[in-house]
């Protein structure tokens, strides 16, 4: 117990901030994944083939490729891609990109995948008489998206948007491989340096326990507050 | 676009494919039992055997397969009475390490998959089988597992996939997979986009064969409940 001693005894405060950065990664790969779906939804929705195959081709892609693959391709290539943009425009000296935005856009375009999918199937199991009841009112498109579509989408949505916030919460531990101190990455500091992994990781493996369980609880209520009316 | 530095590691990350399938077939085989040992724990009416079997697959679900994965390379060698007992010569291979954990993490999948397809099968197929007194024990084998495995085919294909993809996290503990082989190239070359479009290709003919193999099972063993 001592090993976890907050202050310079021991690994607590280290694992506390940790705990905190894996928190703030998955809500902002969230995010970035939501931007992703607002973007992939309306294409695989559309009628036009060559804007559906495009969708297709995100989601496919990313769904069937392991997410550490993804992760090496933004990690050694982001910088890459940037240094290039920025010596068109006569910028050549090295730059780093930050660990946290390569980690959490690399997450968000994989929980975006999952969003997408999960919005899709939202809008789709939306009773078409809606859609056309909401046209025939003549209500806005404020109105028609965001008062009368969204409202009956997120009900749907809301329970599946929990498992992908699950699964994007333990993805995040994939980007202690490029550096970025998260729960993982602590461990596996304090690990090398008091040679005590087995505790460590079952320590990181209770955080981990405890993010995804109290995130449950949280989101389960946000579920009955969104299927309040039926 | 480096054609050529996409066409000499292709063989390369073939050959590491190898290694991927085989990581994949052996934990799946493995996980396949262990799922079906706690699913038939989960049905049991013992509180304690019930909530033994939820508590297993639920902390594998609810933690990061890399965690798990760490816990048994590096932590299980930590305990030194381990290192006496002849499980030492498994847990000193990161290969065995890495089978164990995706075994146990695909168990806790397959378990809830195969649970919640054993609850849906209809009362009246059982009260058949009673009535035409047939032995529960055969029910079981005859009745029970040939219709839940059929209704959680689908889950099942879904499950096949994630584990396909959760194989590359052996890359972490020094074996050389398609992503390990894909990472050393990369890290190497310093041509990440090249590496993964072959890379990630092989990964996507795999996801694409097992979607279709699945799609084909369902369709034959399929039947309308």
């Amino acid at each position: 117990m001592e090993l976890l001693y907050f202050g310079d005894k021991g690994w607590g405060d280290e694992l506390f901030f940790a705990t905190l950065m894996t928190i703030a990664v998955s809500i902002t790969a969230m995010i970035i994944g939501f931007i992703f779906a607002a973007l992939f939804t309306p294409l695989k929705l559309s009628n036009n083939k060559f804007l559906n195959s495009i969708g297709n081709a995100y989601t496919t892609v990313i769904r069937g490729v392991p997410e550490l693959l993804v992760i090496y391709l933004f990690f050694f290539g982001g910088s890459g891609a940037i240094m290039f943009v920025a010596s068109i425009f006569g910028y050549n000296d090295y730059i780093e990109i930050n660990a946290f935005l390569t980690g959490s856009f690399s997450i968000g375009i994989i929980s975006g995948a999952y969003s997408t999918e999960v919005f899709r199937g939202a809008l789709q199991s939306i009773d078409k008489g809606q859609f056309e009841a909401a046209k025939v009112l003549g209500f806005n498109k404020y109105i028609y998206f965001f008062k009368i579509i969204l409202p009956q989408m997120l009900r749907l949505a809301i329970p599946n948007l929990s498992n992908v916030w699950q699964i994007t919460l333990k993805d995040t531990s994939l980007i202690s491989v490029t550096g970025l101190v998260e729960i993982m990455r602590q461990s596996y500091i304090a690990a090398g340096s008091t040679r005590d992994p087995l505790f460590f990781y079952s320590f990181a493996a209770v955080l981990y326990l405890m993010l995804t369980f109290l995130s449950m609880q949280l989101l389960n209520r946000l579920e009955t507050k969104y299927s309040k009316g039926y | 676009m480096d054609i050529e530095l996409m066409i000499n590691s292709f063989p390369k990350l073939l050959n590491a494919t190898l290694i991927t399938l085989k990581l994949l077939s052996v934990s799946l085989i493995l996980g396949l039992f262990i799922g079906l040992g706690f699913a038939i724990l989960r049905m049991n009416n013992n509180k304690l055997i019930n909530k033994f079997a939820y508590g297993y697959s639920y902390i594998f679900r609810g933690t990061p397969l890399l965690v798990q994965i760490f816990i048994i390379y590096f932590g299980l060698g930590q305990i030194e009475y381990l290192r006496t007992t002849f499980l030492w010569v498994v847990l000193k291979e990161p290969y065995w390490c890495a089978i164990i954990a995706f075994s146990l993490n695909t168990g806790a999948y397959t378990s809830e998959i195969l649970r919640s397809a054993f609850q849906t099968i209809k009362l009246g197929y059982l009260e058949a089988g009673k009535s035409l007194g047939i032995p529960s024990k055969i029910i079981f084998t005859k009745i029970q597992i040939p219709i839940a495995i059929k209704q959680s085919l689908p889950a099942y294909g879904n499950e096949i996939i994630l584990m396909l993809k959760g194989t590359s996290l052996a890359s972490t503990v020094t074996l050389m997979d398609l992503t390990g082989v894909a990472k050393y190239i990369i890290s190497t070359t310093f041509k990440p986009v090249e590496v993964f479009i072959v890379a990630g290709g092989i990964y996507l003919f795999m996801t694409f064969i097992i979607h279709n193999v699945i799609k084909y099972l369902e369709k034959k063993y399929g039947f309308q409940t």
